[in-house]
């Protein structure tokens, strides 16, 4: 028997029967698969964390020396700080208290005593706002555009496109960007009178999003756009487009629905593996529009040596990264009812 | 394309393979060079190819040779490309100020507007941005290459390895690659940039190329399998060749194009990559001259000189473009079926 | 090419007549001619079996009539496909996607292509009545499940909701077969339907396009490149070669005194009891290449009866009889040469 995980309850057969023997059987495959690739996950996120401690503990100076400044400190108080942090431990044992302390959901707490948590939330917060609406503009941006173009194929708008999404392609984040924050951001305000477009901060809510989230969209646009393009047209030549033809539907129906479901699962899959890409990527576009987000944070816990919260956050992106492509993974066998979780 | 089932002692008419298809087999006749290429990229070193002297064996390379020369968009990517060579190999025929001679700026010409005497005007210390934009070509260049050969020969050699010997290799390098994968690259960069202390041009090679390698892994492993299950491979073992005549001879030539595509491609992005990390100031570090540092050194005054920023910034967008450009070019050649 | 012999029953009009029908394909090596003056007719309640090997034209053919071609690059620059005394290719589109799927209906080669795999078979099917006859989702799908039962797939009412890759390859093409006779469509048009399945398989579709065809008056355009599938369900054969039809029969008629030497080829090479010990026949050379079509006969590359004149005259369908024709100079000799 093969999954169907997505079965709709509704349009199950008779409804005197709950649960067919074969149903109850795809829930506990589907949830072993879950569970099964959950655990896969780990080594992953041991090794991602493991490089990354290992990269901070080479990081040259001493954390407690910056801490305290230029100020001469005594030595005792460096003794006992230093005990309290393991930092006189091996380096494999002080990354073994740190990770034991993320699987029981503690992300450690700074040479200052602050949660790494607490200071990392808002901050992430901030990221993930800027991630997500990247995301958002990618998938509906990217799916017009791409399916705009594969209807029109080899035709002139075709052509605008394809030729748009090559320069979006080229044009790097930093360029974009300032360009951007000019034209919209500065010189609209300047010929309107109006902001429509916020350049710096995160003080005018979700519009502050707007521009930054677009400039840190706009590559994942273009490919999006191109993978839209040829998944459709490709889909479009398929044998069941003919069928669905030849049954005389209406060629709405034929694109929106015949097409749409099977052009659809490669794209998901490349837009659920994108929010990590947008969200770790973001650094550069944080720094451009100043917002608050982690980049910035691992930037500055960089040069003030809080090794903590620099391998917090590498920590926290990994994991949105291998859950994004758990999720993925799920609306894959969702989407095309052939993938078993075997 | 004889067909068995009409010349020899059958029942049936034809294939029957092609006898729904849309286009009819006179049509499909001419483009099954093409189908069978996509297939399996190289083709078999036994197939003749049109403009390819006879007896020597058929490669995919003069055939895609002949399609690229033709096409208006690679055309345009090696003129680019080549200009932007000759920028970073004699900077001195661009531009007669020497950018990296201190006496070249002057602070009481900061900000000018772009004049006959400085074309892209002059930045925050005065100096002479098209000079130092040109000279700029230079370091963005050699971290694009530097890392583009670097990644490709680790990546493609693991990914040779794994996707050849399978087995336990193959799941240990597999595991490695996803946790490499699993790390923000740009995040990852910086902080491997943050424990040299300073910026090089080697040391933004590295941090790029440590995160890099397992894309060209995934992608020549991923050919490697499915080369190996060719049929001609399997003739070839068959046949008694040698597992490194084997590699070397049958599946290498045919995984390394979608290699190459993809470096070509990854060039451009690395470039990109060097003036994000440059701007960020864990880059390339002044007095060195990179698009980056220039960038982020334009920044403070931006609003009110906007040409010492957009000025590198249209240098670095054409020079990925030009790359970008050119895998989309090498790619369509190689694989038409992508077009 | 002259005006079709009329065969069959002359006193009906024929339900589908295909008229001098010319279908291209503009390729960048250049314009493919693939159908170059076809015509047939169907009746109703009779089987036409169209003959012919890839590249004949039998399928872009049945494509036309189901206008389903890809335009471009495809076009019809000539010709005329009468339903019912209405030309199909002077409709718009709207008109024509009225009949298509309710009153012509075509089943394809590869049932596991030919579905969505993304859609379960019973949603597939229920479809037809959802967006032609606007039926509640309850009552199509009721309607589905007849249909299913109704093309002998067992435990139709369980397997409503599986998907086409559940099923084996001839359930899958009872499938097909349901969803093409869900409207009970005037002309059914089979393109290769047991191509892609085992020979017992084979004979069990075919048992069941026969039973169907019995219990309507359904015409049936049976698009086939095996002679022997033909013998036992057709009542007529058009033989396609090179875009053309090189002869039309009655199916007895071809089987005992083919006039065509094509037609003669292939008989030739079928291994038969009676001629247990002969030589089998096989055809030589190859197929015409249509992206340049020669100005003669077609066939006159590969043909034993080949004169002088063949390599320069295409031959017109020679009318034989009331009932048959032949796209032969020779088909005298041909015919003779089959009696002796």
């Amino acid at each position: 028997m093969t999954a169907r995980p997505h079965q709709v309850p509704l349009r199950r057969g008779p409804p005197a029967i709950r649960e067919t023997p074969a149903e109850l059987y795809e829930r506990l495959v589907l949830g072993r698969y879950i569970i099964r690739r959950l655990l896969q996950a780990i080594p992953v996120l041991l090794g991602a964390t493991l490089l990354i401690y290992a990269v901070v503990f080479a990081l040259p100076g001493d954390p407690i020396a910056s801490m305290y400044g230029e100020k001469r400190m005594d030595p005792d108080i460096i003794r006992i700080v230093r005990e309290q942090y393991h930092l006189n431990d091996p380096f494999i044992v002080q990354y073994w208290h740190y990770i034991s302390g993320v699987f029981q959901g503690d992300l450690g707490t700074t040479f200052a005593k602050v949660p790494v948590s607490e200071i990392i939330a808002g901050k992430f917060q901030v990221t993930l706002n800027l991630g997500l609406t990247a995301l958002l503009m990618e998938a509906v941006i990217g799916v017009g555009l791409g399916f705009y173009a594969a209807l029109r194929r080899g035709r002139a708008q075709d052509t605008m496109v394809l030729a748009a999404t090559l320069l979006l392609i080229s044009i790097p984040t930093l360029v974009t960007g300032f360009v951007l924050q000019l034209l919209l951001g500065v010189r609209l305000r300047q010929g309107t009178g109006i902001e429509i477009f916020p350049i710096s901060g995160v003080s005018d809510g979700w519009r502050s999003y707007l521009l930054p989230a677009f400039v840190l969209a706009g590559t994942s646009i273009a490919y999006l756009t191109r993978l839209t393009r040829t998944s459709l047209a490709e889909t479009l030549r398929a044998d069941y487009i003919r069928t669905a033809v030849a049954k005389g539907m209406p060629r709405r129906r034929v694109v929106g629905r015949h097409a749409l479901r099977n052009a659809l699962i490669p794209l998901v899959t490349y837009l659920g593996a994108d929010l990590g890409t947008l969200m770790g990527g973001a650094v550069i576009t944080e720094t451009i529009f100043n917002l608050p987000g982690i980049g910035q944070e691992l930037f500055r816990s960089v040069y003030e040596r809080q090794q903590p919260v620099v391998v917090g956050i590498v920590t926290l992106l990994v994991l949105v990264y291998i859950l994004a492509n758990l999720i993925v993974d799920l609306l894959y066998a969702v989407l095309d009812p052939r993938i078993r979780y075997e | 394309m004889s067909d068995p089932a009409v010349s020899g002692p059958a029942v049936r008419v034809g294939g029957g393979d092609g006898g729904s298809g849309t286009a009819p087999r006179g049509a499909a006749a001419p483009r099954a060079r093409h189908a069978r290429r996509a297939k399996s990229p190289g083709g078999s070193p036994a197939r003749p190819s049109r403009g390819a002297p006879a007896g020597r064996p058929a490669s995919l390379w003069s055939d895609a040779w002949h399609e690229l020369r033709r096409r208006p968009l690679f055309v345009a990517a090696a003129v680019l490309i080549g200009v932007i060579l000759l920028m970073a190999a004699v900077p001195q025929l661009f531009t007669s100020v020497d950018p990296y001679d201190a006496a070249s700026c002057r602070l009481g010409d900061a900000r000018q507007a772009p004049s006959a005497a400085h074309w892209f005007g002059t930045d925050n210390q005065g100096c002479d941005t098209l000079a130092r934009t040109v000279y700029g070509t230079r370091n963005s260049l050699l971290v694009g290459l530097s890392t583009t050969a670097v990644t490709v020969l680790v990546g493609g050699l693991l990914g040779l390895v794994a996707g050849f010997r399978g087995g336990l290799p193959d799941a240990l390098l597999s595991r490695v690659s996803e946790v490499f994968f699993a790390i923000p690259s740009v995040l990852g960069a910086l902080l491997i940039l943050a424990v040299f202390r300073t910026g090089t041009v080697w040391t933004v090679m590295l941090a790029l190329a440590v995160l890099a390698w397992p894309m060209t892994f995934r992608i020549m492993r991923a050919a490697v399998i499915a080369a190996r299950g060719q049929d001609y491979v399997v003739a070839a073992r068959a046949l008694g060749a040698s597992g490194r005549r084997i590699m070397f001879r049958h599946i290498l030539p045919n995984a390394v194009t979608s290699v190459i595509v993809v470096a070509t491609v990854n060039l451009g992005v690395f470039i990109a990559a060097e003036a994000g990390l440059s701007f960020l100031g864990v880059g390339i570090q002044s007095p060195e001259i990179s698009w980056g540092l220039m960038i982020a050194d334009a920044r403070p005054r931006f609003l009110e000189a906007a040409s010492p920023l957009l000025f590198p910034a249209a240098f670095l967008s054409l020079t990925v473009l030009a790359f970008i450009m050119l895998g989309d070019a090498v790619r369509d050649a190689l694989d038409p079926k992508l077009r | 090419m002259p005006p079709l012999p009329a065969w069959g029953a002359p006193e009906s009009e024929p339900l589908l007549a295909v008229e001098d029908l010319h279908v291209e394909f503009v390729t960048r090596q250049g314009t493919v001619k693939a159908v170059n003056g076809v015509g047939y007719a169907l009746h109703p309640g009779e089987t036409l079996a169209v003959l012919g090997e890839s590249g004949s034209g039998k399928s872009v053919t049945a494509q036309a009539i189901m206008g389903i071609l890809d335009t471009p690059p495809a076009r019809v620059p000539k010709g005329r496909i009468r339903f019912r005394g209405t030309d199909l290719l002077g409709l718009s589109e709207d008109a024509r996607s009225q009949v298509r799927g309710s009153r012509i209906a075509m089943i394809f080669q590869d049932a596991l292509s030919a579905l969505n795999p993304v859609f379960t078979v019973g949603s597939q099917i229920a479809e037809m009545f959802r967006v032609h006859r606007g039926m509640s989702r309850r009552d199509a799908e009721r309607r589905a499940v007849e249909l299913m039962d109704r093309v002998r797939i067992p435990g139709a009412r369980q397997r409503l909701h599986d998907y086409p890759h559940q099923f084996s390859g001839g359930m899958r093409q009872r499938i097909m077969i349901a969803m093409a006779i869900a409207l009970d469509p005037e002309v059914l048009i089979a393109d290769e339907p047991t191509t892609a399945l085992d020979v017992t398989v084979q004979a069990q579709i075919m048992e069941l396009l026969a039973e169907l065809k019995r219990e309507s008056d359904m015409g049936l355009i049976l698009i086939t490149h095996d002679l022997g599938v033909v013998a036992d369900v057709a009542d007529k054969i058009v033989v396609m070669y090179g875009g053309r039809v090189v002869e039309n029969a009655p199916v007895h008629d071809l089987y005992r005194a083919p006039a065509h030497p094509y037609t003669r080829g292939l008989l030739d090479s079928i291994p038969r009891i009676d001629r247990k010990g002969r030589e089998l026949h096989a055809i030589a050379g190859m197929p015409p290449n249509l992206l340049d079509m020669p100005p003669g006969c077609a066939f006159a590359p590969r043909c034993p009866y080949r004169q002088d004149d063949c390599v320069t005259a295409a031959p017109p369908l020679h009318r034989i009889g009331s009932t048959r024709g032949s796209a032969c100079h020779y088909w005298r000799e041909v015919l003779d040469g089959s009696h002796g």
